[in-house]
Protein backbone atom coordinates (compact mmCIF):
# COMPACT_ATOMS: atom_id res chain seq x y z
CA UNK A 1 0.00 0.00 0.00
CA UNK A 2 1.33 3.38 -0.86
CA UNK A 3 0.64 6.05 1.68
CA UNK A 4 0.25 9.76 1.22
CA UNK A 5 3.88 10.32 2.10
CA UNK A 6 5.17 7.95 -0.55
CA UNK A 7 4.73 8.91 -4.21
CA UNK A 8 3.44 6.28 -6.62
CA UNK A 9 5.69 7.60 -9.36
CA UNK A 10 9.04 9.13 -8.57
CA UNK A 11 11.72 10.27 -10.96
CA UNK A 12 15.08 11.37 -9.60
CA UNK A 13 17.56 13.25 -11.72
CA UNK A 14 16.62 11.33 -14.87
CA UNK A 15 18.99 11.82 -17.77
CA UNK A 16 18.66 10.53 -21.29
CA UNK A 17 20.57 11.10 -24.47
CA UNK A 18 20.26 10.12 -28.10
CA UNK A 19 23.76 9.96 -29.48
CA UNK A 20 25.56 13.10 -28.40
CA UNK A 21 22.54 15.21 -27.60
CA UNK A 22 21.05 15.15 -24.12
CA UNK A 23 17.26 15.08 -24.30
CA UNK A 24 16.69 14.90 -20.54
CA UNK A 25 19.25 16.68 -18.37
CA UNK A 26 18.12 15.73 -14.90
CA UNK A 27 14.38 15.53 -14.33
CA UNK A 28 12.85 14.88 -10.94
CA UNK A 29 9.17 14.55 -10.18
CA UNK A 30 6.73 12.97 -7.72
CA UNK A 31 3.21 11.86 -8.51
CA UNK A 32 1.06 10.60 -5.66
CA UNK A 33 -1.67 8.03 -5.99
CA UNK A 34 -4.78 9.51 -7.58
CA UNK A 35 -2.98 12.62 -8.79
CA UNK A 36 -2.81 13.99 -12.30
CA UNK A 37 0.43 15.56 -13.47
CA UNK A 38 0.29 17.47 -16.73
CA UNK A 39 3.59 18.00 -18.54
CA UNK A 40 3.84 20.88 -20.99
CA UNK A 41 6.63 22.44 -22.97
CA UNK A 42 7.72 23.36 -26.47
CA UNK A 43 8.48 20.64 -29.00
CA UNK A 44 11.86 19.09 -28.44
CA UNK A 45 11.73 19.83 -24.73
CA UNK A 46 11.79 16.12 -23.87
CA UNK A 47 8.16 15.58 -22.81
CA UNK A 48 7.59 12.52 -24.96
CA UNK A 49 10.96 11.05 -24.07
CA UNK A 50 10.18 11.54 -20.40
CA UNK A 51 6.95 9.51 -20.48
CA UNK A 52 8.56 6.86 -22.67
CA UNK A 53 11.35 6.54 -20.12
CA UNK A 54 8.81 6.18 -17.32
CA UNK A 55 7.69 2.74 -18.48
CA UNK A 56 11.13 1.92 -19.81
CA UNK A 57 10.22 2.06 -23.50
CA UNK A 58 13.48 4.00 -23.65
CA UNK A 59 16.39 3.11 -21.38
CA UNK A 60 17.68 6.01 -19.31
CA UNK A 61 21.29 7.09 -19.04
CA UNK A 62 21.20 8.35 -15.48
CA UNK A 63 19.02 8.78 -12.44
CA UNK A 64 16.18 6.50 -11.43
CA UNK A 65 12.47 6.07 -11.97
CA UNK A 66 10.28 4.12 -9.58
CA UNK A 67 6.63 3.30 -10.05
CA UNK A 68 4.85 1.55 -7.19
CA UNK A 69 8.26 0.81 -5.69
CA UNK A 70 9.54 -0.87 -8.87
CA UNK A 71 12.78 0.50 -10.23
CA UNK A 72 11.75 0.78 -13.87
CA UNK A 73 13.97 -0.89 -16.44
CA UNK A 74 16.91 -1.29 -14.13
CA UNK A 75 18.22 -3.22 -11.22
CA UNK A 76 20.58 -1.90 -8.64
CA UNK A 77 23.66 -3.95 -8.06
CA UNK A 78 26.31 -2.80 -5.56
CA UNK A 79 25.23 0.79 -5.93
CA UNK A 80 25.35 0.66 -9.73
CA UNK A 81 22.41 0.58 -12.11
CA UNK A 82 22.24 -2.20 -14.66
CA UNK A 83 19.56 -2.61 -17.34
CA UNK A 84 17.03 -5.38 -16.80
CA UNK A 85 16.37 -7.91 -19.57
CA UNK A 86 13.33 -6.99 -21.67
CA UNK A 87 11.40 -9.99 -20.31
CA UNK A 88 11.62 -8.63 -16.77
CA UNK A 89 10.87 -5.07 -17.84
CA UNK A 90 7.71 -6.49 -19.40
CA UNK A 91 6.62 -7.70 -15.95
CA UNK A 92 7.08 -4.20 -14.55
CA UNK A 93 5.01 -2.70 -17.33
CA UNK A 94 1.97 -4.74 -16.31
CA UNK A 95 1.29 -2.04 -13.75
CA UNK A 96 1.67 0.97 -16.01
CA UNK A 97 -0.58 1.76 -18.97
CA UNK A 98 0.30 4.00 -21.86
CA UNK A 99 -1.69 5.90 -24.47
CA UNK A 100 0.12 7.11 -27.57
CA UNK A 101 -0.24 10.13 -29.79
CA UNK A 102 -0.93 7.96 -32.82
CA UNK A 103 -3.12 5.41 -30.98
CA UNK A 104 -1.14 2.41 -32.20
CA UNK A 105 -4.14 0.12 -32.14
CA UNK A 106 -3.55 -3.33 -33.59
CA UNK A 107 -5.11 -3.02 -37.06
CA UNK A 108 -5.70 -6.75 -37.51
CA UNK A 109 -7.95 -7.00 -34.47
CA UNK A 110 -11.42 -5.72 -33.66
CA UNK A 111 -11.84 -3.09 -30.96
CA UNK A 112 -12.86 -5.82 -28.51
CA UNK A 113 -9.85 -7.98 -29.38
CA UNK A 114 -7.56 -4.97 -28.99
CA UNK A 115 -8.85 -4.62 -25.43
CA UNK A 116 -8.66 -8.33 -24.63
CA UNK A 117 -5.35 -9.25 -26.21
CA UNK A 118 -3.06 -8.17 -23.36
CA UNK A 119 -5.03 -9.82 -20.52
CA UNK A 120 -5.17 -13.02 -22.59
CA UNK A 121 -1.63 -13.13 -23.94
CA UNK A 122 0.17 -11.48 -21.02
CA UNK A 123 -1.83 -12.45 -17.96
CA UNK A 124 -3.03 -15.79 -19.33
CA UNK A 125 -6.71 -15.02 -18.76
CA UNK A 126 -9.32 -16.89 -20.78
CA UNK A 127 -11.34 -14.96 -23.35
CA UNK A 128 -14.81 -15.99 -22.06
CA UNK A 129 -13.86 -14.89 -18.52
CA UNK A 130 -12.79 -11.38 -19.47
CA UNK A 131 -15.09 -10.66 -22.37
CA UNK A 132 -17.66 -8.91 -20.18
CA UNK A 133 -14.95 -6.81 -18.52
CA UNK A 134 -13.69 -5.73 -21.93
CA UNK A 135 -17.19 -4.90 -23.14
CA UNK A 136 -17.74 -2.81 -19.98
CA UNK A 137 -14.50 -0.92 -20.62
CA UNK A 138 -15.51 -0.10 -24.18
CA UNK A 139 -18.91 1.01 -22.95
CA UNK A 140 -17.18 3.19 -20.38
CA UNK A 141 -15.36 5.03 -23.18
CA UNK A 142 -18.61 5.29 -25.14
CA UNK A 143 -17.90 2.61 -27.73
CA UNK A 144 -20.31 -0.14 -26.71
CA UNK A 145 -21.63 -0.19 -30.27
CA UNK A 146 -18.21 -0.58 -31.91
CA UNK A 147 -17.04 -3.84 -30.35
CA UNK A 148 -16.57 -5.61 -33.66
CA UNK A 149 -15.20 -2.67 -35.64
CA UNK A 150 -11.64 -2.74 -36.86
CA UNK A 151 -9.43 0.29 -36.16
CA UNK A 152 -9.48 1.20 -39.85
CA UNK A 153 -13.24 1.65 -39.58
CA UNK A 154 -13.06 4.04 -36.61
CA UNK A 155 -12.42 7.78 -36.43
CA UNK A 156 -9.31 9.05 -34.69
CA UNK A 157 -11.21 9.95 -31.54
CA UNK A 158 -12.84 6.54 -31.43
CA UNK A 159 -9.49 4.83 -31.94
CA UNK A 160 -7.94 6.79 -29.12
CA UNK A 161 -10.79 5.83 -26.81
CA UNK A 162 -10.28 2.17 -27.71
CA UNK A 163 -6.59 2.68 -26.91
CA UNK A 164 -7.52 4.02 -23.47
CA UNK A 165 -9.81 1.03 -22.85
CA UNK A 166 -7.02 -1.26 -24.00
CA UNK A 167 -4.62 0.27 -21.49
CA UNK A 168 -7.21 0.04 -18.71
CA UNK A 169 -7.78 -3.67 -19.41
CA UNK A 170 -4.49 -4.42 -17.65
CA UNK A 171 -5.81 -2.65 -14.51
CA UNK A 172 -2.76 -0.40 -14.28
CA UNK A 173 -1.77 1.56 -11.19
CA UNK A 174 -0.98 4.55 -13.36
CA UNK A 175 -1.59 5.71 -16.92
CA UNK A 176 0.84 7.64 -19.10
CA UNK A 177 -0.52 9.79 -21.94
CA UNK A 178 1.78 10.98 -24.70
CA UNK A 179 0.00 13.88 -26.44
CA UNK A 180 -3.21 11.84 -26.73
CA UNK A 181 -5.11 14.47 -28.71
CA UNK A 182 -2.38 15.92 -30.91
CA UNK A 183 -3.11 13.63 -33.86
CA UNK A 184 -6.89 14.14 -33.72
CA UNK A 185 -9.28 16.20 -35.78
CA UNK A 186 -10.42 19.17 -33.71
CA UNK A 187 -14.00 17.89 -33.47
CA UNK A 188 -12.96 14.59 -31.88
CA UNK A 189 -10.56 16.06 -29.31
CA UNK A 190 -13.41 16.72 -26.89
CA UNK A 191 -14.63 13.12 -26.71
CA UNK A 192 -11.16 11.88 -25.78
CA UNK A 193 -10.65 14.63 -23.17
CA UNK A 194 -14.05 13.73 -21.69
CA UNK A 195 -12.95 10.16 -21.17
CA UNK A 196 -9.69 11.31 -19.60
CA UNK A 197 -11.53 13.74 -17.34
CA UNK A 198 -13.77 10.93 -16.07
CA UNK A 199 -10.75 8.72 -15.53
CA UNK A 200 -9.06 11.40 -13.46
CA UNK A 201 -12.22 11.86 -11.39
CA UNK A 202 -12.37 8.12 -10.76
CA UNK A 203 -9.00 8.41 -9.03
CA UNK A 204 -6.65 7.14 -11.70
CA UNK A 205 -3.06 8.29 -11.34
CA UNK A 206 -2.10 9.97 -14.59
CA UNK A 207 0.86 11.64 -16.24
CA UNK A 208 -0.36 13.57 -19.27
CA UNK A 209 1.77 15.25 -21.89
CA UNK A 210 -0.54 17.66 -23.68
CA UNK A 211 -1.03 21.05 -25.27
CA UNK A 212 -4.65 21.24 -24.08
CA UNK A 213 -4.33 24.02 -21.54
CA UNK A 214 -8.02 24.12 -20.65
CA UNK A 215 -7.83 20.43 -19.81
CA UNK A 216 -4.66 20.98 -17.78
CA UNK A 217 -6.21 23.81 -15.80
CA UNK A 218 -9.32 21.79 -15.04
CA UNK A 219 -7.98 18.29 -14.40
CA UNK A 220 -4.34 18.58 -13.36
CA UNK A 221 -3.24 18.62 -9.76
CA UNK A 222 0.20 19.73 -10.76
CA UNK A 223 1.59 21.14 -13.97
CA UNK A 224 5.20 20.77 -14.96
CA UNK A 225 6.90 22.85 -17.62
CA UNK A 226 9.88 21.35 -19.47
CA UNK A 227 12.32 23.13 -21.71
CA UNK A 228 15.58 21.83 -23.14
CA UNK A 229 15.40 18.67 -21.08
CA UNK A 230 15.09 20.51 -17.76
CA UNK A 231 12.17 21.31 -15.49
CA UNK A 232 11.43 25.02 -15.75
CA UNK A 233 8.88 24.89 -12.97
CA UNK A 234 6.33 22.66 -11.32
CA UNK A 235 3.35 24.06 -9.46
CA UNK A 236 -0.22 23.27 -8.47
CA UNK A 237 -2.43 23.90 -11.50
CA UNK A 238 -4.14 27.06 -10.18
CA UNK A 239 -0.87 28.67 -9.23
CA UNK A 240 0.82 27.57 -12.41
CA UNK A 241 -1.71 29.24 -14.69
CA UNK A 242 -2.59 32.20 -12.47
CA UNK A 243 0.92 33.22 -11.53
CA UNK A 244 3.71 31.33 -13.28
CA UNK A 245 6.96 32.08 -11.51
CA UNK A 246 9.38 31.77 -14.39
CA UNK A 247 9.68 34.14 -17.33
CA UNK A 248 10.13 31.16 -19.67
CA UNK A 249 6.79 29.72 -18.54
CA UNK A 250 5.03 33.05 -18.94
CA UNK A 251 6.42 33.38 -22.43
CA UNK A 252 5.38 29.83 -23.37
CA UNK A 253 1.85 30.23 -22.01
CA UNK A 254 1.44 33.51 -23.88
CA UNK A 255 2.55 31.88 -27.09
CA UNK A 256 0.00 29.06 -26.98
CA UNK A 257 -3.01 30.59 -25.23
CA UNK B 1 2.54 -30.04 -85.63
CA UNK B 2 0.25 -32.98 -85.10
CA UNK B 3 -2.92 -31.32 -83.85
CA UNK B 4 -4.79 -34.55 -83.36
CA UNK B 5 -2.03 -35.94 -81.18
CA UNK B 6 -2.02 -32.76 -79.06
CA UNK B 7 -5.80 -32.67 -78.64
CA UNK B 8 -5.84 -36.37 -77.84
CA UNK B 9 -3.06 -35.85 -75.31
CA UNK B 10 -4.86 -32.95 -73.68
CA UNK B 11 -8.19 -34.74 -73.46
CA UNK B 12 -6.85 -38.10 -72.47
CA UNK B 13 -3.32 -37.98 -71.05
CA UNK B 14 -1.66 -41.23 -69.93
CA UNK B 15 -1.92 -42.09 -66.23
CA UNK B 16 1.77 -41.37 -65.60
CA UNK B 17 1.21 -37.76 -66.64
CA UNK B 18 -1.45 -37.40 -63.96
CA UNK B 19 0.91 -38.97 -61.46
CA UNK B 20 3.65 -36.59 -62.51
CA UNK B 21 1.35 -33.63 -62.09
CA UNK B 22 0.40 -34.83 -58.63
CA UNK B 23 4.08 -35.20 -57.67
CA UNK B 24 4.81 -31.69 -58.96
CA UNK B 25 2.01 -30.17 -56.90
CA UNK B 26 2.98 -32.17 -53.81
CA UNK B 27 6.64 -31.18 -54.05
CA UNK B 28 5.73 -27.54 -54.59
CA UNK B 29 3.43 -27.43 -51.58
CA UNK B 30 5.80 -29.23 -49.22
CA UNK B 31 8.90 -27.31 -50.33
CA UNK B 32 7.08 -23.98 -50.22
CA UNK B 33 5.72 -24.64 -46.72
CA UNK B 34 9.14 -25.70 -45.48
CA UNK B 35 10.68 -22.68 -47.22
CA UNK B 36 8.26 -20.31 -45.50
CA UNK B 37 8.97 -21.81 -42.08
CA UNK B 38 12.73 -21.84 -42.54
CA UNK B 39 12.61 -18.40 -44.14
CA UNK B 40 10.91 -16.98 -41.07
CA UNK B 41 13.63 -18.46 -38.87
CA UNK B 42 16.34 -16.96 -41.08
CA UNK B 43 14.56 -13.57 -41.08
CA UNK B 44 14.44 -13.64 -37.28
CA UNK B 45 18.09 -14.57 -37.12
CA UNK B 46 18.93 -11.61 -39.37
CA UNK B 47 17.15 -9.31 -36.91
CA UNK B 48 18.77 -10.89 -33.87
CA UNK B 49 20.78 -8.86 -31.40
CA UNK B 50 23.54 -11.47 -31.63
CA UNK B 51 26.13 -10.62 -34.23
CA UNK B 52 27.13 -14.16 -35.12
CA UNK B 53 23.49 -15.12 -35.75
CA UNK B 54 23.02 -12.13 -38.04
CA UNK B 55 26.22 -13.06 -39.85
CA UNK B 56 25.16 -16.69 -40.23
CA UNK B 57 21.77 -15.74 -41.63
CA UNK B 58 23.29 -13.17 -43.96
CA UNK B 59 25.72 -15.73 -45.30
CA UNK B 60 22.92 -18.24 -45.77
CA UNK B 61 20.93 -15.80 -47.91
CA UNK B 62 24.04 -14.73 -49.80
CA UNK B 63 24.93 -18.30 -50.77
CA UNK B 64 21.47 -19.65 -51.61
CA UNK B 65 20.40 -16.58 -53.52
CA UNK B 66 23.68 -16.16 -55.28
CA UNK B 67 23.84 -19.59 -56.93
CA UNK B 68 21.52 -21.11 -59.54
CA UNK B 69 18.90 -23.61 -58.42
CA UNK B 70 20.06 -26.10 -61.05
CA UNK B 71 23.60 -26.04 -59.71
CA UNK B 72 22.32 -26.37 -56.16
CA UNK B 73 20.28 -29.45 -57.09
CA UNK B 74 23.17 -31.14 -58.81
CA UNK B 75 25.54 -30.34 -55.97
CA UNK B 76 23.18 -31.52 -53.21
CA UNK B 77 22.29 -34.79 -54.93
CA UNK B 78 24.69 -35.85 -57.65
CA UNK B 79 27.73 -34.02 -56.36
CA UNK B 80 27.42 -35.21 -52.80
CA UNK B 81 26.85 -38.80 -53.93
CA UNK B 82 29.77 -38.68 -56.36
CA UNK B 83 32.15 -37.45 -53.69
CA UNK B 84 30.88 -40.16 -51.36
CA UNK B 85 30.00 -37.65 -48.59
CA UNK B 86 26.48 -38.90 -48.12
CA UNK B 87 24.07 -41.37 -49.67
CA UNK B 88 20.40 -40.68 -49.24
CA UNK B 89 18.73 -43.72 -47.68
CA UNK B 90 15.10 -44.38 -48.65
CA UNK B 91 12.72 -42.96 -46.10
CA UNK B 92 9.64 -45.13 -45.62
CA UNK B 93 6.52 -43.41 -44.33
CA UNK B 94 3.84 -46.10 -44.28
CA UNK B 95 2.95 -46.81 -47.91
CA UNK B 96 5.06 -43.83 -49.06
CA UNK B 97 8.69 -44.36 -49.97
CA UNK B 98 10.69 -41.17 -50.35
CA UNK B 99 13.72 -41.94 -52.46
CA UNK B 100 17.02 -40.11 -52.44
CA UNK B 101 16.37 -37.79 -55.40
CA UNK B 102 13.10 -36.67 -53.87
CA UNK B 103 14.76 -35.94 -50.51
CA UNK B 104 17.49 -33.94 -52.17
CA UNK B 105 14.90 -32.11 -54.27
CA UNK B 106 12.75 -31.13 -51.27
CA UNK B 107 15.79 -30.14 -49.24
CA UNK B 108 17.26 -27.97 -51.99
CA UNK B 109 13.99 -26.34 -53.00
CA UNK B 110 13.13 -25.57 -49.36
CA UNK B 111 16.56 -24.13 -48.56
CA UNK B 112 16.57 -22.09 -51.77
CA UNK B 113 13.06 -20.82 -51.10
CA UNK B 114 13.93 -19.96 -47.50
CA UNK B 115 16.57 -17.51 -48.71
CA UNK B 116 13.99 -15.59 -50.73
CA UNK B 117 11.25 -15.88 -48.12
CA UNK B 118 13.54 -14.59 -45.40
CA UNK B 119 14.12 -11.39 -47.37
CA UNK B 120 10.38 -11.04 -47.95
CA UNK B 121 9.65 -11.56 -44.24
CA UNK B 122 12.41 -9.16 -43.28
CA UNK B 123 11.10 -6.32 -45.40
CA UNK B 124 7.53 -7.04 -44.29
CA UNK B 125 8.52 -6.85 -40.63
CA UNK B 126 10.41 -3.63 -41.30
CA UNK B 127 7.33 -2.13 -42.93
CA UNK B 128 5.28 -2.48 -39.75
CA UNK B 129 5.11 0.79 -37.86
CA UNK B 130 7.33 0.93 -34.78
CA UNK B 131 4.28 2.15 -32.87
CA UNK B 132 2.93 -1.39 -33.03
CA UNK B 133 5.81 -2.80 -31.06
CA UNK B 134 5.72 0.24 -28.73
CA UNK B 135 2.08 -0.51 -27.98
CA UNK B 136 2.75 -4.21 -27.48
CA UNK B 137 5.62 -3.47 -25.11
CA UNK B 138 3.57 -0.90 -23.22
CA UNK B 139 0.96 -3.63 -22.70
CA UNK B 140 3.65 -5.68 -20.97
CA UNK B 141 4.13 -8.18 -23.78
CA UNK B 142 7.48 -9.91 -23.91
CA UNK B 143 9.31 -9.65 -27.24
CA UNK B 144 8.22 -13.19 -28.16
CA UNK B 145 4.57 -12.55 -27.32
CA UNK B 146 4.57 -9.26 -29.22
CA UNK B 147 6.09 -10.92 -32.26
CA UNK B 148 3.70 -13.85 -32.28
CA UNK B 149 0.44 -11.95 -31.76
CA UNK B 150 1.09 -8.43 -33.01
CA UNK B 151 3.93 -8.31 -35.52
CA UNK B 152 3.70 -11.69 -37.26
CA UNK B 153 -0.03 -11.56 -38.15
CA UNK B 154 0.47 -8.15 -39.72
CA UNK B 155 3.65 -9.21 -41.48
CA UNK B 156 1.84 -12.22 -42.88
CA UNK B 157 -0.72 -10.06 -44.60
CA UNK B 158 2.02 -8.05 -46.23
CA UNK B 159 3.83 -11.24 -47.19
CA UNK B 160 0.84 -12.82 -48.89
CA UNK B 161 1.17 -11.22 -52.36
CA UNK B 162 4.91 -11.92 -52.75
CA UNK B 163 4.29 -15.38 -51.29
CA UNK B 164 1.95 -16.10 -54.19
CA UNK B 165 4.72 -15.04 -56.55
CA UNK B 166 7.17 -17.30 -54.83
CA UNK B 167 4.79 -20.23 -55.10
CA UNK B 168 4.43 -19.63 -58.82
CA UNK B 169 8.21 -19.65 -59.16
CA UNK B 170 8.34 -22.81 -57.08
CA UNK B 171 5.91 -24.68 -59.34
CA UNK B 172 7.91 -23.68 -62.38
CA UNK B 173 11.17 -24.46 -60.61
CA UNK B 174 10.18 -28.08 -60.06
CA UNK B 175 10.60 -28.61 -63.81
CA UNK B 176 14.35 -28.70 -63.13
CA UNK B 177 14.05 -31.76 -60.92
CA UNK B 178 14.17 -34.29 -63.76
CA UNK B 179 17.90 -33.61 -63.94
CA UNK B 180 18.39 -35.50 -60.67
CA UNK B 181 15.84 -38.16 -61.60
CA UNK B 182 12.71 -37.07 -59.79
CA UNK B 183 9.72 -38.32 -61.75
CA UNK B 184 7.64 -35.17 -61.58
CA UNK B 185 5.44 -33.74 -64.31
CA UNK B 186 8.04 -32.39 -66.71
CA UNK B 187 10.38 -35.33 -66.25
CA UNK B 188 7.56 -37.69 -67.16
CA UNK B 189 6.82 -35.69 -70.28
CA UNK B 190 10.47 -35.78 -71.28
CA UNK B 191 10.37 -39.57 -71.02
CA UNK B 192 7.27 -39.66 -73.21
CA UNK B 193 9.04 -37.41 -75.67
CA UNK B 194 11.97 -39.80 -75.95
CA UNK B 195 9.53 -42.59 -76.73
CA UNK B 196 7.27 -40.75 -79.19
CA UNK B 197 9.34 -37.89 -80.64
CA UNK B 198 6.26 -35.61 -80.61
CA UNK B 199 8.58 -33.01 -79.16
CA UNK B 200 6.75 -29.82 -80.03
CA UNK B 201 3.32 -31.14 -79.04
CA UNK B 202 4.52 -32.52 -75.73
CA UNK B 203 6.45 -29.44 -74.66
CA UNK B 204 3.55 -27.24 -75.74
CA UNK B 205 1.32 -29.42 -73.61
CA UNK B 206 3.73 -28.95 -70.69
CA UNK B 207 3.65 -25.18 -71.09
CA UNK B 208 -0.17 -25.17 -71.18
CA UNK B 209 -0.38 -27.28 -68.02
CA UNK B 210 2.04 -25.03 -66.09
CA UNK B 211 0.08 -22.01 -67.29
CA UNK B 212 -3.12 -23.63 -66.07
CA UNK B 213 -1.59 -24.39 -62.64
CA UNK B 214 -0.19 -20.91 -62.12
CA UNK B 215 -3.43 -19.29 -63.33
CA UNK B 216 -5.53 -21.26 -60.87
CA UNK B 217 -3.04 -20.30 -58.17
CA UNK B 218 -3.34 -16.65 -59.16
CA UNK B 219 -7.11 -16.75 -58.74
CA UNK B 220 -6.77 -18.44 -55.37
CA UNK B 221 -4.27 -15.84 -54.25
CA UNK B 222 -6.43 -12.91 -55.29
CA UNK B 223 -9.39 -14.39 -53.46
CA UNK B 224 -7.32 -14.87 -50.29
CA UNK B 225 -5.90 -11.34 -50.47
CA UNK B 226 -9.34 -9.81 -50.84
CA UNK B 227 -10.57 -11.85 -47.91
CA UNK B 228 -7.71 -10.77 -45.66
CA UNK B 229 -7.85 -7.12 -46.71
CA UNK B 230 -11.52 -6.71 -45.82
CA UNK B 231 -10.97 -4.65 -42.69
CA UNK B 232 -7.54 -3.33 -43.33
CA UNK B 233 -6.55 0.25 -42.78
CA UNK B 234 -5.62 2.10 -45.98
CA UNK B 235 -2.00 2.43 -44.86
CA UNK B 236 -1.53 -1.33 -44.51
CA UNK B 237 -3.10 -1.89 -47.91
CA UNK B 238 -0.71 0.57 -49.50
CA UNK B 239 2.29 -1.10 -47.94
CA UNK B 240 1.12 -4.49 -49.17
CA UNK B 241 0.60 -3.19 -52.68
CA UNK B 242 4.04 -1.60 -52.73
CA UNK B 243 5.74 -4.78 -51.60
CA UNK B 244 3.94 -7.00 -54.05
CA UNK B 245 4.88 -4.71 -56.91
CA UNK B 246 8.48 -4.74 -55.90
CA UNK B 247 8.62 -8.50 -55.73
CA UNK B 248 6.96 -8.83 -59.12
CA UNK B 249 9.87 -6.92 -60.61
CA UNK B 250 12.41 -8.71 -58.50
CA UNK B 251 11.08 -12.20 -59.10
CA UNK B 252 13.57 -13.32 -61.71
CA UNK B 253 15.88 -16.16 -60.86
Amino acid sequence: MSTRTEPLIRAENVRKRFGDSWILRGISLDVYKGEVLVVIGPSGSGKTTLVRCMNALEPIDGGRITIGGRLMGCREHRGRMAPLPERLIARQRRHVGMVFQRFNLFPHMTALDNVMVAPIRVLGRRAPDIRQEAVDLLERVGLGSKLDSYPGQLSGGQQQRVAIARALAMKPEALLFDEPTSALDPETVGEVLDVMRKLAKSGMTMVVVTHEMAFAREVADHVMMLDGGLVVETAPAETFFAAPAQARTQQFLRSIL
Amino acid sequence: MDTRFLVDFILNPPAIVWQGLLVTVAISVVAQAAGVALGLVVALARRSARRWLRFLAGTYVWVWRGTPLLVQLLLVYTGVAAAGFYRYPDIVLGPLVIAGPMQAALLTLACNEAAYMSEIFRSAIQTIDSGQSDAARALAMTPATAFRWIILPQAFRIVLPPLGNEFTLMIKGTSLLSIIGVREFFGTLQDINSATFRTFEIFLYAALCYLFLTTVLGFGQRWLERRMARHEAPAAKLAAARLSRRSLLGAQR
